[in-house]
């Protein structure tokens, strides 16, 4: 806390010093796209050394404006003074010749390479001689900043927590001067985040400018001095986060559309419909994570909610529940009393399962089609008349749809793939409740959704659940999950953790469970109990 | 450099275009090939497109030829719609052939109302089989349907032709590698008293409607699109793809079985080493050609048939090679593929990276 305080007026102070010569300034910075105004005039300053948040709802313009800093994207208009000078970023390499670095969300690593393989295929061979021995100087930035990588190991054994500071290493071993991070922390554990946070912390004391995008706004208070708020392409504010709260941060993000309502009531379920029961498989894919000994019983009126660092074994989990992958024993799943583990997705679907799955377009729609057939796409019952599709009902329903969830398209003819993904989630999530589950699965509900469809998914599944409905819900967002879930586990290399009731935990405690602290006691457990 | 770039929203219109472009593109390839062998160019795209439909007996032999190729290529359509690369229509018309007329030579002496379309049953039956093998390799083993296809293609043909030299022989054919003439009883009835226009083109243009109403108004069809356009989203959904791939396989087999039948039944009236000019391959040119819609198809496969009759006219009139129509084909499906290829990237040239 003293060392953040330290830090902001660290940051206040080379700001006055240096009031002529920005790290970075864009002026005027507008990009038109077909059909969509992406940034519209937009203004930012960045201070060397100052961690600079850029929030936005999803459609807001911030990808464009990154992309526009680091070359990916050429403005139509508008000038960038790099260190005070009026600069072209004709592509990434003239980005990365400035002195810019960028991780991007979704992480452009050869698994099959070493770390420092990886990182040498984007250096240039200037960079490459000035450097001398690659191994040495990753290990000595690695202490210098803690970021604990090993440069020659190979990149499918690392965690992505691992892997993301290998993209940050890379931007080190290039002396970065301003650091881009997409949505950094989203794949993190909470141990993870303040480790990412040290670093960087570190790199900002020593002069490197960050600029932060992320959804998660308590982290935006926590760590950024300064905070650019887009909305519709246009700056719509700025504030000094740690003189915010995240529900005023948040409202300015919205404008005056949504009250975050920070707490829902909590429910106890009524009985037991669904259970796992001592479920374990070897993973189908090579580098997939086997289940082990899965066991949790799912309650009617209630929200399970498992958390989980990306790729321990949520894909697998779900796949076995939903059916999709039917490999699992008759008797380790039931639903109502009924063995289930043998029956196809077709046939779970029928007894009342439903499933929003985590990539909405390509799985949970298909993009070419339109909503009217995306409805008909799990949701048949009523619309098949001895085997023939009745359109013209279909099409009626699937416009119901869109207006009660308040979706925003054309029509009902409009192909899935047109949607924005807030909007085809509000669809897909509609489309599952509108049939009435005993059960859903729903997976990562609200990511990348804005903050105003996010408050709508979540009354949706409230509602459905206090009609009496179970609710699995797997997120990688832990709020969410505190927000939503009545019960709580995490899910850690194939393990599942016990479940507590949420008002029982904390954050600390998911967080342990989610880094697999559980598993050794579980163990024993079951060790004891077999002997 | 030249780079390509997949274009944001390719154009409906386009699409739809896309064959009367590649078309237009193969006849004017057609010009610049005759006018370098030395033959008149309009003469000679005349011989091929225009005399085929010149006069009633031409427009008949167009229909015949018509037949068998819409019904290949509507079961193709459907395969290609769920993703099931079967090339293997020619094979499957094939064992048609064979089984329809191992039947129809069991009843040569009949004259039972019942001989054809028994025969005609067994046809559709031996095309089913010869789908269902290559169909169970790949659902049990994940073989490569294209190649296993391919390859029952060749089994069939000498098949084929090892039963007009044994068991299926004329024994008074004067041991020509000819069956029997089949008799009346199992011979398809023609339409028209002028032309050997059989009722085999009622069955193909019937095909025709029927696979467009599979894909457009059945909860079936609309699973093997789903299937088709993306696999993962039919199996979030639960939809059985093993079932939805027997179905387009079979369909597709029956389809070029009945093909099969209805050629020896039909203008040939008995079984003949070659019965098929490679119906079943041209069918994968109709298909794409009419967008593998089966509307798009029955269009198609008039196109085809006259480049069909075409041929045979050019090289009557013109002392053109036949080979001249396989040329003409695969030209087609080349223009055709790069003008859907063009309609959904474009190429840009540029010195650098940029968006």
């Amino acid at each position: 806390m003293q060392a953040d305080e330290r830090l902001r007026q660290n940051g206040a102070s080379t700001l006055n010093k240096q009031q002529t010569a920005s790290r970075l300034e864009l002026i005027d910075i507008t990009k038109q796209y077909p059909g969509c105004l992406a940034n519209d005039s937009i203004n930012l300053c960045l201070q060397p050394g100052e961690i600079h948040a850029l929030l936005g709802e999803n459609g807001a313009g911030k990808s464009t404006l990154v992309k526009t800093i680091y070359g990916v994207v050429a403005p139509d208009k508008g000038d960038i003074l790099w260190d005070g000078k009026e600069v072209t970023i004709k592509s990434p390499s003239t980005a990365r010749d400035l002195g810019i670095g960028m991780v991007f969300q979704h992480f452009s690593l050869f698994e099959t390479l070493t770390v420092s393989q990886n990182i040498e295929l984007c250096l240039s061979q200037k960079h490459l001689d000035n450097i001398g021995d690659l191994a040495s100087k990753i290990r000595q930035l690695s202490e210098e900043y803690g970021l604990n990588v090993d440069p020659h190991k190979y990149v499918h054994s690392l965690s992505i927590g691992e892997r993301q500071r290998v993209e940050i290493m890379r931007c080190l071993v290039q002396s970065v001067k301003l650091l881009i991070l997409d949505e950094p922390t989203s794949v993190l554990t909470p141990q993870e985040v303040s480790g990412l946070f040290d670093v960087l912390r570190t790199l900002s004391k020593e002069g490197c400018s960050i600029l932060f995008i992320s959804h998660k706004l308590h982290e935006v208070t926590e760590i950024c001095h300064q905070a650019t708020i887009l909305r519709g392409g246009k700056v719509v504010d700025t504030c000094v986060p740690s003189e915010e709260t995240p529900a005023s941060i948040a409202k300015m993000m919205v404008g005056d559309l949504a009250e975050q309502e920070t707490q829902y009531t909590k429910k106890e379920g009524t009985h037991t419909l669904f259970s796992a029961n001592k479920l374990s498989l070897p993973s189908k894919q090579p580098f997939g994570t086997s289940l082990k000994n899965i066991q949790f019983e799912l309650k009617a009126g209630e929200i399970l909610g498992i958390a989980g660092v990306a790729g321990n074994g949520q894909d697998e989990l779900m796949a076995i529940i939903s059916g999709e992958d039917h490999r699992a024993n008759k008797t380790s799943l039931s639903l109502d009393q009924m063995y289930i583990g043998h029956l196809s997705a077709g046939d779970r679907r029928k007894l009342g399962m439903a499933y929003v799955p985590e990539e909405r377009l390509g799985r949970g729609a298909v993009p070419d089609m339109s909503l009217t057939e995306n409805t008909l796409l799990t949701h048949s019952t009523g619309f098949i008349k001895n085997g023939l599709v009745q359109w013209q009902e279909a099409k009626e329903y699937a416009s119901r749809l869109i207006k009660k969830y308040n979706v925003k398209c054309h029509g009902e003819f409009s192909e899935a793939k047109s949607l924005s993904g807030g909007n085809l989630q509000k669809f897909i999530m509609g489309r599952e409740i509108g049939q009435n589950p005993k059960l859903l699965i729903c997976a990562h509900p609200t990511w990348g959704v804005d903050v105003g469809a996010a408050l709508a998914i979540h009354q949706a599944l409230l509602d459905l659940r206090d009609q009496g409905a179970a609710i699995l819900l797997i997120s990688e967002d832990i709020d969410e999950l505190f927000l939503l879930a009545d019960r709580m586990s995490a899910i850690c290399d194939g393990h599942l953790s016990p479940q507590v009731k949420t008002q029982d935990t904390n954050i600390d405690q998911i967080g342990q469970w989610m880094a697999g602290t559980f598993i050794d006691t579980q163990r024993e457990l079951t060790q004891e109990t077999q002997s | 450099m030249i780079r390509i770039q997949a274009r944001t929203e390719p154009s409906t219109l386009m699409k739809f275009a896309s064959p009367i472009i590649a078309i237009a593109l193969t006849l004017l390839f057609g010009c610049l090939l005759f006018s370098a062998i030395g033959k008149d160019p309009i003469q000679a795209l005349h011989v091929l497109l225009i005399a085929p439909l010149s006069d009633s007996y031409n427009i008949g032999e167009m229909f015949v030829k018509m037949g068998p190729l819409l019904l290949c290529a509507v079961g193709l359509a459907i395969c290609y719609r769920a993703n099931m690369w079967n090339i293997g229509a020619e094979g499957q018309l094939l064992a048609g052939a064979l089984g329809g007329s191992a039947m129809a030579l069991y009843f040569i002496d009949s004259e039972s109302v019942m001989a054809l379309p028994i025969t005609l049953l067994a046809g559709i039956v031996s095309g089913m089989l010869w789908s269902a093998i290559p169909t169970f390799l790949k659902l049990r083993f994940n073989s490569n349907l294209i190649l296993t296809t391919i390859m029952f293609n060749y089994i069939a043909l000498y098949l084929l032709i090892w039963a007009v030299h044994g068991p299926l022989r004329d024994p008074q054919g004067f041991g020509f590698p000819e069956s029997a003439l089949f008799s009346d009883a199992t011979l398809l009835p023609t339409l028209f008293e002028f032309s050997r226009i059989h009722l085999g083109i009622v069955f193909a243009v019937l095909a025709g409607f029927i696979g467009w109403f599979i894909l457009s108004k059945t909860h079936l069809g609309f699973q093997i699109r789903v299937l088709g356009a993306d696999e993962p989203a039919a199996k979030y959904a639960g939809f059985n793809s093993k079932k939805l791939s027997w179905f387009v396989m079979l369909f597709a087999g029956a389809l070029a079985g009945l093909a099969g039948v209805s050629e020896t039944t039909g203008p040939i009236g008995q079984l003949v080493p070659n019965v098929s000019p490679g119906y079943g391959y041209s069918a994968i040119i109709v298909a794409y050609l009419g967008r593998l819609h089966p509307i798009g198809a029955i269009l198609a496969a008039v196109f085809m048939a006259i480049l069909y009759m075409g041929g045979d006219l050019a090289q009557i009139e013109m002392g053109i090679p036949v080979a001249v129509v396989s040329m003409f084909q695969g030209v087609l499906l080349f223009f055709l593929l790069a003008c859907d290829f063009f309609i959904n990237n474009r190429l840009t040239l540029s010195n650098q990276a940029t968006n």
